[in-house]
């Protein structure tokens, strides 16, 4: 029997007068791949930033480890060790692919104003800790080779190992994937599956919203099915693609 | 090797200030070192200003206004008989106190709120130098004394001195270059240009935007306020032209020429520029300069005066651009 790490309950939240989140209750396992996949305006990204601490939910909790986390600013979901990606990749213009993953070390730093005006004398230990343990990452995404290059010069699909390896570098527990699949070519989704599957053998968790159906079915353990703001179903890759509701909501029912 | 590599910069820097006193003096035109004094204490303000608004992204409209808190603070202190020696470290607290409280609020402001809100500062500061008497009103303060150092050394714009006050200014502004260089190339240095280049992935990376905000905020204000100071104890005085808009836009236009995240751009524009300016080089037309060149810099420089030197003109934003070579 695993452990939660995330449970969602009895999430609402509104846009205005439209109801977006409309009692969302799932949970993550630990060490498991879960997935949350819907057509588009189920409130997938929506759940994603009320979890990730971009929103506050109007009502529901969201507890990471058995902490509430629901309404906290992203820094601090982030401290907690909740790391996220982008949809559309959000690396640091004017900063190298190595800078990039420093930046997502940032909590596992210390160095403050006054030690890093010192220079080498009082901070080098540790930015030598940080150079080596983010090249390490790299190295496991197969792009140390990248490490010196302008991050925003490299073609979309590695832009988006970078964003990978940028919250690897915080070691979360629980890893936040946004449509990672996004933009990618078959093959470079390929990648990326592989190496999200990966990441259970690091102790980590992951919540990826998903539209790629190919990537999901394969590397999820569980899925979770939302449509208009509710969970409409959820289970194995196997149980959903036969569940008739899913079939309806996703091949468009009312043509029917 | 790589640590080496990068102090020798600093190590030319300073070989090229003794060089400067050193031909200057044979050459008896050392009354040009009291303009590199002055450029050097001036610079100070360029360089702070470059860490808010070159690495952090957010701009500041209202240095001038931290420049003359510092000056003001240390006048007032040093001509009231209170301290000899209080009124530059006062001048540095008063400075961080006061864009510590300004920032809380006005860093909440993004863009172009931010620079009309810092804009809107630098004018408050400057109305009530000029409506408060222990400020002096129009007439600023004068007389205000050397600042005492070791050994017989001060602060002071004095004849006697000239040798000395040169190499303490530069002394300071190559100690002020080296930690700012320092902190850009540190975590701290990243997480601020991480958050000049994407906030929310910033606090996604668990950087507490809003305090790095206001930490660099005030450090800038630092830089500006100690600037002020020294340079009110070197002037014997400061008047309220110091904390016109006009001193801050000029900031703003070096920091721009500079390159924005480029402290060595920034700080050899600013020398040069404020040296031209000291010697009258622009006559009348001075403030008029300053405003021309930051236009300039926007249409054609974006990245500073040094891109052009390897890119060459490029055609102005929203300009098609001309095609290269070929047909």
């Amino acid at each position: 029997m695993s452990n939660t790490l995330l449970r969602v309950r009895d999430l609402h939240h509104w846009f205005g007068g439209l109801h977006v989140i409309d009692g969302v209750r799932f949970s993550c396992e630990q060490r498991l791949v879960t997935a949350v996949i819907g057509p588009n305006g189920a409130g997938k990204t929506t759940l994603f930033n009320l979890v990730a601490g971009n929103l506050a939910p109007v009502s529901g909790t969201i507890s990471f480890d058995g902490r509430d986390i629901q309404g906290l600013p992203s820094f601090e979901v982030s401290a907690m060790g909740i790391s996220r990606t982008f949809q559309a990749t959000r690396l640091f213009p004017r900063m190298t692919v190595l800078e990039n993953v420093m930046v997502g070390r940032h909590r596992k730093s210390r160095a403050g104003f006054l030690q890093d005006m010192g220079g080498a004398l009082f901070n080098s230990r540790e930015e030598h800790r940080m150079r080596e343990a983010c090249m390490d990452i790299l190295e496991n995404l197969g792009i140390a080779s990248l490490a010196g290059q302008q991050a925003l010069d490299l073609p979309f699909g590695r832009q988006r190992l970078v964003e990978l390896a940028r919250a690897l570098a915080a070691e979360p527990r629980l890893l936040l994937l946004d449509e990672p699949a996004c933009g990618l070519n078959p093959r470079e989704t390929e990648e990326m599956a592989f190496q999200i599957a990966k990441l259970a053998s690091l102790d980590i968790t992951t919540l990826i919203v998903e539209h790629d159906m190919s990537l999901v079915m394969g590397i999820s353990d569980h899925i979770v099915v939302l449509s208009f703001g509710s969970v409409i179903a959820e289970g194995t890759p196997r149980e959903v693609q036969s569940n008739e509701e899913v079939v309806a909501v996703y091949l468009g029912a009312d043509n029917v | 090797m790589r640590a080496y590599a990068r102090e020798l910069p600093l190590l030319l820097l300073a070989g090229l200030v003794v060089g400067a006193q050193v031909s200057l003096s044979a050459l008896k035109v050392d009354f040009y070192l009291t303009q590199l004094t002055m450029a050097a204490w001036y610079s100070l303000v360029a360089l702070g200003l470059c860490l808010l608004m070159g690495y952090a992204g957010q701009v500041s409209m209202g240095q001038a206004g931290f420049f003359a808190i510092g000056g003001y603070t240390a006048a007032v202190i040093s001509t009231t008989g209170m301290s000899s020696w209080l009124s530059i470290p006062a001048g540095v607290f008063v400075t961080a106190a006061v864009s510590f409280l300004v920032g809380i609020p006005v860093l909440r402001l993004k863009g172009h709120y931010l620079a009309m809100a810092t804009l809107a500062f630098g004018f408050i500061v400057s109305r009530i130098i000029v409506g408060m008497a222990i400020f002096g009103q129009a007439d600023g303060i004068s007389d205000v004394p050397p600042y005492p150092l070791i050994a017989g050394l001060a602060i002071t714009g004095k004849r006697p001195q000239r040798v000395e006050n040169f190499y303490l200014a530069w002394g300071v502004v190559i100690v002020g270059l080296m930690l700012a260089l320092n902190l850009v190339r540190s975590r701290t240095g990243r997480a601020l240009r991480a958050i000049r280049g994407n906030e929310e992935a910033a606090a996604a990376a668990g950087i507490d935007v809003g305090r790095y905000k206001l930490a660099v905020f005030v450090l800038s204000a630092v830089y500006a306020g100690f600037a002020g100071a020294c340079l009110t104890h070197f002037n014997a005085g400061i008047g309220p032209g110091e904390a016109g808009i006009m001193k801050s836009v000029r900031s703003v236009a070096l920091v721009a020429a500079g390159g924005m995240a480029n402290l060595w751009g920034t700080l050899t524009v600013s020398v040069v520029l404020t040296f031209l300016s000291l010697r009258g080089a622009f006559g009348l037309f001075d403030d008029a300069v300053f405003g021309g060149i930051l236009v300039a810099i926007m249409l054609f420089a974006p990245d500073g005066v040094f891109s052009l030197l390897r890119h060459g003109i490029p055609s102005p934003r929203g300009f098609p651009r001309r095609a290269k070579g070929g047909r």
